[in-house]
């Protein structure tokens, strides 16, 4: 997937990179990213359920954050781990709206080697910017 | 690294920098640090407590503890008191995501030697019984309007479940239960993180461990007895965790809050948006304490709940009670708040909301606050080292009000979790551990390794500059034994 974890960014936590030709590629790398900081064989994670939500925000990154928050969110009151399974990022009057439906199972720690639990998506240094190739966005996870 | 040119030493481990260092500045900012402990810190915290001393209604300084290490707004370790009365704010950056986040140390009448023959499966049993890792369910089931009550009650609920004693109420700080915590201040998505998380460790640097303390690690004797370590190589059972995803959940809640007006509405310029706050005596700023204080209270009864497994494991695997084993809680502190205190400023009493992230609070003797066991005393504190290598119990002492009762919180990290999983793995570390009489259980052998105690700072400096600088006073220093590590 194209992320990058960061060394020397946080060094209690987590940071990093991820990329992608448009939005929706951005946003769902970094979803990945967030995914494969608590399970380290996120490919095991099985398309078993689904789970659809809309959000929209007048800021664009607040809606990367917003939908970071949302794969935490899953994992801790349903214990779900989940995938992207499509996604669509778009503007809406003044500010920014996206739909997605993301798929995945509860946490099986017997099939999921657990990392370590992502609690918050922080604004350090929180950057979605515009690069040569698409979009790049830097992110510090709280563990 | 040569130490900044900007730092001003003020005593052996009192560091100062001047408001003029950056515009906006309040107040000095004041590190509390050992020269060996300043050369390790990294540049972004000092970039970050100069921050905090350009935050309305700052007192005195902003200070750094000596574990200090960069955070989010603050930095870990950041301490700053706000006058209420003089348009002080609130900031969840000066608290943390994780709200009362704390420590909590249990004793035990059994020695290491008694103990010893039985580790394997009393750490094997605490692994079970004590659920730890991602998304990890603890066994109270509870409703979301159960779940509401509880936030307003903290540890009292639990006792009154019948998952803890009378005694443990008065030996945790504000007594288990925050007033004023409104839980209709509280999102549903912060009630369902939280529905299934009470009497769990979490994950990161949460632990769970059994120590015990040699006769060599006694720094005061009558303190140590006052405290409940009596007896030489006693095992005591020492935790760390918090208010899970549910504090988490209103320190994000109400940071989107407050960027919104923090400085539309009230006018105060974002630095840094992790420092996002409001007036205290705002709509907002009041909404955010009553919502911080359910996250104090789900803290209290997280670690009564997990306690209380602690209680049941000891007492199944040496066949007798929890009471015979004389499994009397110590003191409970928190590390991640605010709370509003009086303290005197230029002679006279003000109330100031104090931010403490990273930081416990450390009362001295005879303080309004401090359990009636400890009044002579002054508060226990309890700071955890790293797996490897021990943790203290340590006293608040008067000199302390410089930095309004505060001292460090433990070892603080030096190195990335990315970096120390790339330098060691989880497998080979839990066994040089168990080489050094530490055994060991964990989740995650990833995890296991990003907490390497290389990937700290050592915990005897961190202790050496607190007493140096007059924060607290060492007690006894105790060494691990066996861990559960989340």
């Amino acid at each position: 997937m194209p992320y990058e974890y960061l060394d020397d960014v946080a060094i209690a936590d987590v940071a990093f990179h991820a990329w992608g030709a448009d939005l929706a590629e951005v946003f769902r790398a970094a979803w990945e990213a967030t995914l494969a900081v608590m399970v380290s064989n996120p490919e095991a994670v099985a398309l078993r359920e689904t789970r659809t939500f809309t959000l929209e925000n007048d800021a664009l990154d607040m809606l990367l954050f917003n939908f970071l928050q949302e794969a935490i969110y899953l994992k801790d009151a349903e214990q779900l781990l989940l995938h992207v399974e499509s996604l669509e990022v778009f503007a809406e009057g003044n500010g920014h709206c996206l739909h997605a439906v993301a798929a995945g199972e509860q946490l099986d720690p017997d099939r999921h080697e657990q990392v370590v639990d992502v609690k918050a998506v922080t604004l350090y240094d929180f950057q979605l910017k515009p690069t040569d190739h698409g979009w790049q966005a830097t992110v510090v996870l709280d563990i | 690294m040569p130490i900044p040119e900007f730092l001003n030493r003020c005593a052996e481990a009192v560091w100062e920098i001047s408001p003029s260092y950056k515009e906006g500045m309040r107040v000095p900012a004041r590190i509390f640090a050992t020269e060996k402990l300043i050369d390790a810190m990294e540049p972004s915290v000092y970039e970050q407590i100069t921050n905090v001393a350009a935050l309305p209604g700052i007192t005195d300084y902003a200070f750094c503890m000596p574990d200090g290490h960069s955070g989010y707004g603050f930095p870990i370790g950041g301490v700053a008191a706000m006058d209420v009365d003089r348009d002080g704010v609130i900031s969840p950056g000066g608290i943390g995501f994780d709200i009362n986040c704390g420590m909590r140390l249990v004793t035990t009448n059994l020695t290491w030697n008694e103990v010893q023959p039985h580790i394997r499966t009393l750490v094997d049993r605490l692994f079970e019984r004590v659920p730890a890792g991602v998304g990890s369910k603890g066994f109270v089931k509870l409703s979301p309007d159960a779940f509401r009550r509880m936030v307003q009650e903290g540890a009292c609920w639990c006792v009154r479940e019948g998952y803890g004693w009378e005694e443990d109420l008065e030996l945790t700080e504000e007594e288990g239960c925050i007033a004023g915590a409104d839980a209709s201040k509280i999102s549903d998505r912060a009630v369902q993180r939280g529905l299934t998380q009470i009497g769990t460790l979490g994950s990161g640097n949460h632990y769970l461990e059994i120590q015990t303390a040699p006769p060599d690690g006694i720094a005061d004797d009558t303190l140590a007895r006052a405290m409940g370590i009596t007896i030489p190589n006693q095992v005591v059972v020492m935790f760390h965790c918090g208010s899970r995803g549910f504090g988490h959940q209103v320190a994000t809640d109400y940071l989107q809050v407050f960027l919104k007006v923090m400085q539309e509405k009230y006018g105060i310029p974002i630095r840094d948006r992790e420092l996002a706050c409001a007036p205290f005596d705002s709509p907002e700023g009041r909404d955010y304490f009553a919502a911080m204080k359910c996250g104090i209270n789900m803290s209290f009864a997280n670690r009564q709940v997990i306690l209380h497994r602690i209680r049941e494991v000891f007492s199944e695997i040496f066949g007798r009670s929890a009471e015979d084993l004389g499994m009397h809680m110590v003191y409970d502190v928190s590390h991640n708040t605010a709370k509003l205190e009086r303290h005197a400023v230029d002679g006279e009493e003000r109330r100031l909301l104090v931010h403490r992230k990273g930081a416990t609070r450390a009362f001295g003797p005879g303080m309004e606050g401090v359990p009636e066991r400890y009044r002579e005393t002054g508060q226990p504190v309890i700071l955890g080292g790293s797996m490897e290598s021990g943790s203290y119990l340590l006293a608040g002492v008067p000199e302390g009000s410089q930095a309004f009762f505060s001292t460090a919180h433990g070892s603080g990290r030096t190195m990335s979790r990315t970096r120390a999983r790339k330098q060691w793995h989880g497998r080979d570390l839990q066994r040089h551990l168990e080489s050094q009489g530490i055994y060991v259980r964990s989740t995650s052998m990833r995890g296991l390794a990003e907490e390497a105690g290389a990937a700290y700072k050592s915990i005897d400096d961190v202790i050496a500059a607190a007493e140096s600088a007059g924060l607290c006073r060492r007690v006894a220093r105790f060494s691990p034994v066996g861990n559960v590590k989340g």
